[in-house]
């Protein structure tokens, strides 16, 4: 456009003086509007003429469209992640934690009854052997005392018969020992009688008295 | 840009304007679109998988609690229990810097962080917050962040302009990081896959030499995913350090 505006000037020049007076205030007319065009070009289509000599990045013509949007989106993520989102993911692992921590709190009562009731157990356990030890020493002890009561009492019948078996023995032998004179000076008059051929029981037991004495 | 098979790895980043409103500069760019899809992701994934709020969770819904418990963690690390009042502030910024470059990895799709105005912006508002917040909350004890404790008295003249100093430059270094990471890792990507294209056109030997180009686009894709990850962290990081800063001015 601009280099347009130059031939108008150059074919103005190239003219007759008048028309050189003209053309040389033309020109800046024509320049000016064409430099117009240009700044309109440059401020309309920005994003298309522009962007082809500016680094992408650095060029301030998308600037305001980008802070503009950057804005409204970062408010909204703001906005959903602080009310919803995020009160939403921590009450969720808030209440994970304090079920977990319940959780491990009740198994820990637990176990502590268990252990508790495991004690108890244990506790009786002891008294009852305790228990069954002490019954057992006394049956024992019971039993040991029945059977020396019995022995004692066999024992003292026993003895008891034996002194009996005794005297009967001895009043046996007296007895016996006092028949053996008789029986004797029986038999001494059945000799002499054999012998001499008469011999009084009296004669006899007189003898059997004299042997004796001997 | 006149010939359709050169390859201009600038063009990528070019804005065009979807739906235009006059000529005040607030049209509906692909840029806009993005940041709009970019939010519509964010918000969509972390509400919809959190719909049945299970007990125990399934993938997506544990996706969702890793995020979260993930930038909380960066948050209550760096700034304490006071900072987790701007844990939603840092979440968005991490989700919206993650998610952005992440779409900026999918061919075709505009990358809104690969605009410095963008970055620029978002560095400004965590400046903002911390500057607005460090002086509501501790008045002017907040000066106190540009006098290090522990520093002797003849020090403080050379450490206080220096402190002051990269306080101003947070911001700047804060969005450049983010803009440079992504726009040069977009440039690479975009010229060693151009080098593909160009000797994939000379026939067999080409064909050949342009094999190298692939395996180094197949790398640097790679490396282009880390980094995108990486800096959304590293700007959520820094951003907790800063707001640490504005609540805890004395060092």
């Amino acid at each position: 456009m601009a280099g347009s505006a130059q031939d108008i000037i150059y074919v103005a020049q190239a003219e007759t003086g008048d028309a050189l007076q003209e053309g040389t205030v033309v020109a800046p007319a024509e320049e000016h509007a064409a430099t117009d065009a240009a700044h309109g070009t440059e401020g309309t289509h920005a994003s298309t003429e522009a962007h082809s000599e500016v680094f992408p990045p650095f060029d301030p013509a998308s600037f305001g469209s980008q802070l503009l949007w950057l804005a409204l989106c970062f408010a909204a993520l703001y906005l959903l992640m602080s009310r919803v989102a995020l009160p939403r993911i921590g009450s969720i692992i808030e209440t994970r934690r304090t079920r977990i921590e319940g959780d491990l709190k009740e198994a820990e009562r637990l176990r502590q009854e268990t252990e508790k009731a495991a004690a108890a157990y244990e506790a009786a356990l002891a008294e009852a052997r305790k228990n069954a030890h002490a019954i057992a020493e006394e049956t024992r002890a019971g039993i040991k005392a029945d059977i020396e009561g019995r022995r004692a009492d066999v024992e003292a019948q026993l003895s008891k018969r034996v002194t009996e078996a005794e005297a009967r023995i001895l009043t046996d032998k007296t007895a016996a020992l006092a028949n053996v004179a008789t029986i004797a000076a029986e038999t001494a008059q059945a000799l002499v009688a054999r012998i001499s051929g008469s011999a009084t029981a009296a004669e006899a037991k007189a003898a059997v008295a004299a042997v004796n004495k001997e | 840009m006149a010939d359709p098979n050169k390859v201009d790895p600038i063009h990528q980043f070019q804005i065009t304007d979807i739906v235009s409103f006059g000529d005040g500069g607030i049209s509906f760019t692909n840029s806009a679109l993005f940041m709009v899809l970019t939010v519509g992701l964010i918000a969509a994934y972390l509400i919809l998988s959190t719909q049945k709020r299970a007990l125990v969770p399934n993938r997506v819904q544990l996706v969702s609690e890793m995020l979260y418990e993930f930038v909380a963690k960066m948050v209550s690390d760096s700034a304490g229990k006071a900072g987790m009042k701007f844990f939603p502030f840092v979440f968005s910024l991490f989700m919206f810097v993650l998610v952005a470059n992440m779409f900026g990895m999918i061919p075709f799709f505009f990358t809104v962080t690969s605009h410095i105005i963008i970055t620029f912006a978002l560095a400004m508002l965590v400046f903002a917050v911390v500057i607005i917040y460090g002086f509501w909350k501790n008045g002017f004890k907040f000066l106190k962040l540009f006098v290090p404790s522990g520093v002797p008295a003849y020090v403080l003249p050379i450490v206080v302009p220096i402190e002051f100093v990269s306080f101003l430059s947070r911001p700047i270094s804060l969005s450049v990081r983010l803009f440079a990471n992504i726009l040069a890792g977009h440039i690479t990507l975009k010229v060693f896959a151009g080098f593909i294209v160009t000797l994939g056109g000379l026939g067999f030997l080409g064909w050949l030499g342009a094999l190298l180009p692939l395996i180094m686009t197949v790398a640097i894709t790679a490396l282009e995913f880390l980094v995108a990850a990486l800096q959304a962290y590293v700007f959520a990081v820094l951003t907790s350090m800063y707001i640490n800063d504005a609540i805890h001015p004395g060092h």
